[in-house]
């Protein structure tokens, strides 16, 4: 019997998620309170494991928890926190197997933390589908609506496909080495059964197979263009909580399992085979998520959209691999940061999103008009996620911004200038919300909005995280730099 | 690190906005008043800087420095010159005055003055950031408050021209990260302070010079305008709120100006003798443009805002000229020294046209310059100080508009005599448009529709009457102002033409 220790955390929530659903079951009463509580308490204990767990190496290297590992696991955390604290009361409208609920969010929860901490394709493989299951559930579960039913099955039906794309890209990489661990030898691995390959600078069809499969199933994850078609349906049709936590959350998962499997294995490939291939989808995310968002009348469609440009500002950073050792690692680095940012700005936005839906009941952008006369707390707090988001300094979203341009700049200039374009753009759709709430002439007849407890816990931390982040971010650029040193350049 | 001076006065008027929207939103007096208030403190520590400013020397003074992302390298780092302390200056009285005039603002008042306290804030900070990290902070914080400012209060069409301020200015700032990006990493080891940047920017490749300047020169000429990316200021200025006008034209176009100055001139010398020419040029076409485009117009706020495009083109005309005079050895710093004069000059002038515009607008609710008629003899106190402004835009000597342009025109003859020949038509066109509105305005028969008009009120005398006094001191005595930035600006002659 191995020492467990470090698998501490997973084990925990994973066990949790058990007890949340036993108790959902046991329980006859409407209140969904004490499951909410319970489920919060439960992913603030795993947060404390973690370093208690510390960092460690199991199953000769299938499981491994590093810094690396450790910042993903935190982020992830964060967010189900926040979808969980923030699904109060819609429970209430929802029929009466509550418990599974929430065992849903913590088993997708426990899959993304596993995803984050595994060096075996495997493994990820299953981790990957234990956060993308729960979350197909996840998606349909307003029964009342058809809308919420067509974004389960396609959800379903997209992300099945995407994952057999994702399986027969892995396939291919054990086909060209014989092995499904990542580890940093895979790549002289790849190089010997591909002769002559980087001297050449030739392109070898398999391996460029390979890549793109894997790019193609991940971006599914991540939402990147053009493997995006399922996020606006999905994210306007599933409850708001659920589409908050697949914005962050989800997209995350994507983003730890790229980062993955290409820092650790194919860096030396990054200048022939995948460096243009993945600026080219970064720069089509960002263009046609800013673009897009900008037509959008539904706020959920539109915070959709942006974050699908969000993905490939993310993306920015993943591209900018360290050119030798005299610079520091940037990019790698700049994709945790940029991670850690986009938390508390997109799910502080989508509670404030939750919040007016469950004041006023719509989703339509035209409905926010004259918010800051009768709920002006929630407009201001709206205000600082929006201008996150839209990289207004001196908030988190712009230093992360920052970081990422800072990173692509020497060699993805193009890149970075699409980048700095389509964020005028963004600004336009995100000020367009913060105009209706403000510039509004006429009086208005809605009633100050009303908050429950653990929706305004979740509005505080995200924007107590957005302001902070923004003005003192040493720390979080601190351990991301730590982090990614554990990846061969 | 002595007294913190400069955090104090950035810093003040932030705790006073935490201070104002905790108080009752319904007790505008308290509102207004603590706002004065926070915006008085640094009014006065201005004046304390400016005395305690040693003007022998073009060093940084009043530094304070500490690590703040050490990561990324990037500074608190603060300092002023020169350039600065004017500026700073200016910022503050405009500030101040401003909360004064916006003391009949009645709707959302709680809002409004928190705003302008960020605004103030972010102002003060881009004067006096000597780190290019926390210079873009400041320089973009600003845009958010003034947003907000001209999209709540604004006029007919202040959501159109809000986003447009915003989305021209951020379009403007992205060039400068750009600009930014590229200095920081051509710099080893890699610096975002601007002190460094100075001393290691001549050493940058040609071609690298004039690329990142072309970026610096997006971002600085939208904000001051010059020509052709003037086109966001006629409506940013008109659907602004009076108070907001006086600060746009006050203020904000000055850091276009001044970030010139502070970074394009000694960072990239060569890209700036290379540019000098068509920059001279640009100049030319400012003054002419916005003079003849003044002519046209019918509303009188838009008359001063174009006539703010005309004035900033002297500023440009007399950035353009730079050079070590062969006979004494010493720079030729009469050019730069105009330019600056005219930044300092055209803030309180215009400053002072826009709260006088406001004033009429409060009472007659229109801006039409030919529906008024005779207002001579209905409202004398305000025709006088009217009148006085108008002499000083069109540069009558004993104003100080007079001494900037006058500079202007003898700094810039003897590097581009053309050039310098064909702007002196602008003071005529100037002359045009001012006189005739005068004329139309105040002169001549009265509008008897106009019988109920009330004269202007105590407060806005007492809030025009500072940058009387300063428009006329400076026009009769200039020194003091010309002492106080002559060593930086020969400092910047030295850097641009080594």
């Amino acid at each position: 019997m191995p020492d467990l220790r470090p698998m501490l955390p997973e084990l925990f929530l994973f066990a949790w998620a058990i007890v949340v659903l036993l108790f959902g079951i046991s329980r006859k009463e409407r209140s969904g309170d004490s499951l909410i509580y319970l489920t919060l308490v439960g992913l603030v204990i795993t947060g404390i494991l973690i370093p208690i767990a510390g960092y460690g190496n199991l199953f000769g290297g299938t499981f491994v928890v590093d810094k690396f590992a450790a910042f993903f696991q935190i982020v992830f955390l964060f967010a189900a926190f926040f979808a969980v604290a923030s699904s109060h009361g819609l429970m209430k409208k929802l029929s009466a197997d509550r418990g599974e609920f929430f065992a849903l969010i913590l088993l997708s929860t426990t899959g993304m933390m596993l995803l984050a901490s595994t060096l075996e394709l495997i493994t990820l493989y299953v981790s990957l589908e234990l956060t993308t299951i729960p979350l197909f559930v996840l998606a349909a579960y307003r029964k009342d609506q058809l809308s919420s039913s067509e974004a389960g099955l396609k959800y379903l039906i997209l992300g099945a496909v995407s994952s057999a794309i994702l399986l027969y890209g892995i396939s291919l990489v054990y086909g060209l080495t014989g092995t499904t661990f990542l580890q940093p030898a895979l790549s002289r691995l790849i190089e010997q059964s591909v002769p002559m390959l980087l001297a050449s600078g030739n392109v070898n069809m398999a391996l460029v197979m390979a890549i793109v499969m894997m790019v193609a199933g991940f971006g599914f994850k991540l939402a990147l263009v053009p493997f995006h078609m399922w996020a606006p349906d999905v994210y306007e049709g599933a409850p708001t909580p659920i589409t908050s936590f697949l914005s962050v959350a989800s997209k995350g998962a994507g983003v730890v399992a790229i980062a993955r499997v290409f820092y650790t294995t194919l860096p030396a490939f990054h200048d022939v085979h995948w460096g243009t291939f993945v600026a080219v989808l970064a720069a089509a995310a960002m263009i046609v998520g800013n673009i897009t968002a900008v037509l959008q009348s539904n706020i959920k469609r539109m915070l959709a959209f942006s974050s699908i440009a969000h993905a490939g500002y993310v993306l920015v950073g993943f591209v900018a691999l360290p050119q030798g050792s005299t610079v520091p690692p940037y990019g790698p680095a700049s994709l945790l940061f940029y991670m850690m940012a986009y938390l508390f700005a997109n799910m502080g936005a989508f509670a404030c999103v939750i919040a007016f839906e469950k004041n006023f009941g719509s989703y339509q952008i035209k409905d926010y008009h004259g918010l800051s006369k009768h709920s002006p707390g929630l407009a201001i707090i709206m205000t600082l996620f929006l201008l996150s988001l839209a990289g207004i300094p001196p908030l988190a979203g712009f230093m992360a911004k920052y970081y990422v341009f800072l990173a692509g700049w020497q060699q993805f200039p193009w890149l970075v200038i699409i980048g700095l374009l389509t964020s005028v753009i963004a600004l336009f759709y995100y000020a367009n919300i913060i105009m209706q709430m403000y510039f509004s002439r006429g009086e208005t007849s809605l009633t100050k909005a009303r908050y429950d407890r653990p929706l305004l816990l979740t509005l505080i931390l995200t924007a107590v995280g957005t302001v902070a982040v923004g003005i003192y971010p040493e720390p979080i650029l601190r351990f991301a730099t730590e982090a990614v040193k554990v990846f061969p350049f | 690190m002595g007294f913190p001076i400069l955090s104090l006065m950035i810093f003040t008027p932030v705790v006073g906005m935490a201070v104002v929207m905790m108080l009752n939103k319904d007790n505008f007096k308290l509102i207004r008043w603590v706002s004065t208030g926070f915006s008085i403190i640094p009014l006065i520590l201005s004046l304390i800087l400016a005395a305690g400013y040693d003007s022998s020397t073009s060093a940084m003074q009043f530094v304070e420095k500490a690590s703040w992302i050490p990561s990324l390298s990037i500074q608190y780092f603060l300092g002023v010159d020169g350039l600065s302390v004017p500026m700073l200056f200016l910022t503050t009285l405009l500030s101040t005055i401003s909360l004064i005039v916006s003391f009949n603002i009645t709707c959302r008042v709680k809002e409004y003055f928190a705003f302008f306290l960020l605004l103030e804030a972010g102002m003060l900070g881009v004067f006096a950031s000597l780190d290019f990290f926390l210079f873009y902070v400041f320089w973009e914080v600003m845009l958010v408050p003034m947003y907000f400012l001209i999209g709540i209060w604004g006029g007919p069409r202040k959501e159109y021209a809000a986003i447009k301020f915003f989305l021209y200015t951020l379009f403007g700032s992205i060039f400068m990260l750009v600009g930014i990006l590229i200095m920081y990493l051509s710099t080893t080891p890699h610096t975002l302070d601007m002190m460094e940047l100075i001393t290691k920017g001549s050493a940058f490749s040609h071609s690298m010079q004039i690329m990142v300047w072309v970026f610096f020169f997006v971002a600085f000429a939208i904000k001051v305008p010059i020509f052709p990316f003037h086109t966001w200021l006629p409506d940013a200025h008109v659907e602004a709120p009076t108070a907001v006008s006086i600060i746009l034209a006050g203020v904000l176009l000055k850091m276009g100006t001044y970030g010139f100055l502070r970074i394009s001139y000694p960072m990239l010398p060569y890209g700036t003798n290379y540019f000098a020419y068509p920059f001279a040029i640009l100049g030319l076409i400012g003054i002419i443009y916005g003079a003849l485009v003044s002519m046209a117009q019918k509303d009188l706020k838009k008359l001063v805002a174009y006539s703010s495009v005309s004035h900033m083109g002297y500023c440009v005309l007399g950035m353009a000229v730079f050079f070590i005079d062969q006979k004494s050895g010493q720079p030729h710093i009469t050019g730069l020294a105009g330019c600056y004069f005219q930044m300092f000059s055209h803030g309180l002038i215009t400053g002072a046209m826009f709260l006088l515009v406001g004033v009429l607008y409060d009472r007659a609710h229109t801006r039409e310059i030919a529906a008024f008629g005779g207002l001579g003899s209905k409202l004398p106190v305000y025709t006088a100080f009217m009148s006085v402004f108008a002499m000083a835009s069109l540069g009558l000597p004993g104003m100080s508009g007079f001494v900037a342009e006058f500079m202007v025109f003898i700094g810039s003859f003897p590097k581009y005599p053309v050039i310098t020949s064909l702007a002196v038509i602008g003071v005529v066109l100037t002359a045009g448009y001012i006189l005739r509105m005068v004329q139309r305005m105040f002169l001549g028969e009265f509008n008897t529709k106009w019988s109920g008009l009330t004269e202007i009120n105590t407060r806005e005398i007492i809030a025009v009457t500072p940058l009387l006094l300063l428009t006329v001191a400076l026009g009769v005595y200039p020194k003091p102002l010309i002492t106080m930035i002559s060593a930086t600006l020969q400092n910047i002659v030295t850097q641009v033409m080594r």
